[in-house]
């Protein structure tokens, strides 16, 4: 019936290092209209999580990639437009001489783990219409008998059990010898098989009846099977035990969990942390507030101050503002300031960065840390708003806590922690230079830097520098 | 601990909840002078008096429609239907008032309908049904299935416990027939949590009711084979214990399915989908359902055994399992 033209929509770039993306909600089903530019699906990827507009005006005809789904970016997710590809069907009906041989490797290919496969599926699943005719060609191969035999029947059906098993440990189920009905290979002769020793899976060659069956490994491997040579066996599924529940992680948290621990595994963390008289800037912030906000919708938060002061110094301190670069020492004239964001429900974290934060003043600072939070949680931002910082806030104090080691965020050189802002007793001196104790708010703040790069002097000098800027807020200067 | 059969333990539990909550009445036709058809009942009137053992006119949308209102009023009755067949005349006060109350309104409905169920005894199509899936479909309502005395007296206690309608079927083919220890104390058995009636390695039978003996008897038999088949006694449909029959099917991979409940809408198709979704990988053979065919229950006693799945059902099917 539609005789639009089809239009394909793929899984977008979103930003130079991201390489896949989960589909995670088509806002659209197949059969609804849409217009061109109207959000059709939402996508997770480990940078941002965001809509992707429709590229053309029609009827969604296809869905090709389902909600869960992680494929490579260049996927095709669905058709806007065109008549649906092979009735409508995702997966072409294979062609006729389907092989059981066939129907075993697929089985077993669908049942290997990740998303690699997921996104060998969607491109399998991708109309190939010149593919077809070229299939029965290779077809003849594998059955090296006559394709009537029948004798395969029973064992050439692979069950999902055991695909799993023969892709987890690299074996080929036509070497094994099947006890099952009709000669199929059962769970237990798979297991048997595994547990006397597999030979090493001959290279990319499962069409290769002649090779000597099952021969006992010579090396004595009793416990362990010998590793496969081919694919490493891919990781145990995770299971529950009693009382647990399992719930697979996100791209984000993928993101987060790859992050962290390239973060530890580059740099060396090392932090030093300061106290900081807040008096003056809790002044002026209860002086400014009423008028920021009256005038600009704006509320100037301590973080704000903080900013601000930070950027400040570290014009003195490019280091802490730099980067290394292989041999090379990176330093910069801008400040690109990423600010750790958690996301509403408490499962993600995302550091959208404010772009030349030197080019701002308070005011700005204000504007730009509220609106990139806000659409850091309506997953509003684009990916080139989450990439390129060169330092990086995090504001851990709002719950209360007064001290942290966060990690830093590569491949910057250093992290300031914000904490809470406490009153708390503090010796200083009165008019007559004696000391007394009076009642300041007091706020700790930590930098945690890469050693390699930024040592211990440095570091404390900065800190230093950062406090005195703070404790004597200059509103003229900001 | 003392030797109970299903039915004593049934009793007992009830009549130890009466006697610790006064909140707690029972309500049917003839469960108070008469003692209940089956003599669940039998001297309740005696200790409590007739206004906390009632007898109901012979109107189960009567019964059920009351127990919704005390349950309403802080109550927390049993009713009897005197066979679970009949509850489909309080099909309405159930689902659609008490199954929903609590949605609709916030409204706790403590109420326990007691269901003798199950044949096996030519009880014919109206006193011999297993109607546990029409109401586990329903949301709202608790779907309870004791197959031991120790478990119907505990499940019991939960279910009067609970604040929501349960519907808990005993299974008059185990009444007298199953005979097992039970603790003396009072406790109870919370729902959700199967049982593992046997442990086995090769095959997985997930179960409910009477057929955990026809279960058990068939894996006896196929002791001989070195076949050795895992029991799960699911204990309540609604909640189910999803957890354990997806470990059992990881074990061994090869499922049998048994209810006596006929075939197609059965609660056995839950659990096959289920398993299918979410264990596919780990099959090694096709889910394999037995169950009653979809008829009603024949009152000759030669029908109703090939009604009901017997030893030899159960043997075929996992023999044709261990095979595969």
């Amino acid at each position: 019936m539609a005789t639009e033209t089809a239009v394909d929509v793929v899984m977008p770039q979103m930003g130079v290092s991201v390489s896949e993306g989960t589909v995670t909600k088509w806002l659209k089903q197949e059969g609804e209209q849409i217009e061109a530019d109207e959000a059709l699906l939402e996508i997770s990827t480990d940078k941002v999580d965001t809509e992707v507009p429709s590229p053309a005006s029609g009827t969604l005809t296809q869905i090709l990639v389902q909600e869960g789904e992680t494929v490579e970016v260049g996927t095709k997710l669905a058709q806007i437009g065109g008549a649906p590809a092979a009735n409508g069907q995702a997966q072409p009906a294979p062609p006729e001489p389907a092989t059981a041989e066939a129907t075993a490797e697929s089985a077993a290919a669908s049942s290997s783990e990740g998303e690699t496969l997921t996104a060998e599926r969607v491109a399998e699943a991708a109309p190939e219409p010149p593919l077809a005719p070229e299939h029965p060609a290779a077809a003849p191969e594998p059955a090296g008998t006559q394709p009537g035999d029948g004798d395969r029947d029973g064992k050439s059906f692979v069950s999902p059990v055991v695909a799993r098993i023969a892709s987890e440990h690299g074996v080929d189920p036509n070497q094994v010898q099947g006890s099952g009905r009709g000669g199929r290979v059962t769970k237990k002769d798979m297991l048997n098989f595994i547990e006397e020793g597999a030979p090493a899976p001959a290279p990319a060659a499962p069409a290769a009846p002649a090779a000597p069956v099952a021969e006992p490994a010579e090396a004595p491997a009793p416990a362990a099977p010998a590793p496969p040579t081919q694919a490493p066996p891919a990781p145990q599924p995770v299971v529950a035990e009693t009382g647990e529940q399992l719930e697979p992680m996100t791209a984000m948290r993928r993101g987060i969990a790859e992050h962290m621990r390239r973060s530890l595994d580059t740099s060396a963390h090392v932090t030093s942390a300061i106290e900081v008289d807040m008096s003056r800037v809790v002044a002026i912030r209860t002086k400014l507030k009423k008028e920021y906000e009256k005038d600009y919708g704006v509320n100037p938060t301590y973080l704000s101050f903080v900013a601000r002061a930070t950027v400040e110094t570290l014009r003195e301190y490019p280091w802490i503002n730099g980067e290394i670069r292989g041999e090379q020492i990176v330093t910069r004239n801008y400040v690109n300031l990423g600010f750790a964001v958690e996301l509403a429900d408490g499962k993600g974290l995302i550091v959208p960065v404010l772009k030349h934060a030197e080019g701002l003043n308070l005011l700005g600072i204000a504007r730009g840390v509220t609106d990139i939070a806000q659409r850091a949680r309506d997953k509003k931002l684009t990916p080139d708003e989450v990439q390129g910082g060169t330092f990086t806030i995090t504001n851990p104090g709002g719950y209360g806590t007064f001290h942290g080691t966060p990690v830093i965020s590569q491949p910057q050189a250093a992290i300031l922690g914000t904490y809470a802002v406490v009153k708390r007793p503090w010796v200083i001196q009165d008019d007559r230079g004696e000391d007394v104790i009076a009642i300041r708010p007091i706020m700790n703040l930590t930098l945690t830097y890469d050693h390699r790069l930024v040592d211990g002097a440095l570091a404390g000098r900065f800190l230093r520098d950062l406090r005195e800027k703070l404790q004597t807020w200059d509103e003229a200067a900001y | 601990m003392a030797e109970k059969t299903y039915l004593q333990a049934i009793s007992d539990g009830l009549r130890e909840e009466m006697r610790r909550d006064k909140r707690v009445f029972v309500i049917g036709e003839d469960v108070g002078v008469y003692g209940g058809a089956f003599k669940v009942t039998l001297g309740f009137q005696e200790e409590f008096g007739a206004w906390r053992v009632i007898d109901a006119p012979l109107s189960e949308t009567a019964i059920v429609g009351g127990c919704t209102g005390a349950a309403i009023m802080g109550m927390r009755p049993v009713a009897e239907m005197q066979f679970a067949d009949f509850i489909s005349c309080a099909w309405d006060q159930l689902v659609t008032v008490a199954a929903k109350q609590r949605w609709r309104a916030g409204t706790p409905i403590p109420i326990t309908v007691r269901l003798p169920s199950g044949g096996g005894f030519s009880g014919g199509p109206f006193h011999s049904q297993n109607p546990e899936s029409s109401f586990a479909h329903i949301p709202g309502l608790k779907v309870i299935c004791p197959a031991t005395p120790e478990d119907a007296k505990g499940l019991l206690a939960s279910a009067i416990q609970d604040p929501n309608p349960c519907l808990y079927f005993e299974h008059k083919h185990l009444y007298r027939r199953i005979k097992a220890e039970v603790p003396d104390e009072r406790y109870e058995t919370p729902f959700g949590k199967a049982r593992i009636h046997q442990e086995g390695d090769d095959l997985s039978v997930i179960t409910w009711g009477a057929m955990v003996y026809t279960a058990e008897e068939a894996a006896q038999q196929l002791d001989g084979d070195g076949v050795s088949v895992e029991i799960l006694d699911l204990r309540t449909l609604i909640p189910w214990d999803k957890q354990a029959v997806l470990e059992s099917v990881r074990k061994t991979s090869k499922v049998l399915v048994l209810h006596e409940d006929t075939h197609t809408g059965g609660f056995g198709g839950e659990i096959a989908a289920t398993i299918a979704e979410e264990a596919f990988e780990d099959l090694d053979a096709p889910v394999k359902r037995i169950t009653a065919p979809d008829t009603p229950v024949p009152f000759s006693p030669q029908l109703e055994k090939a009604f009901i799945p017997q030893v030899e059902d159960v043997v075929a099917g996992l023999r044709d399992l261990a095979e595969y």
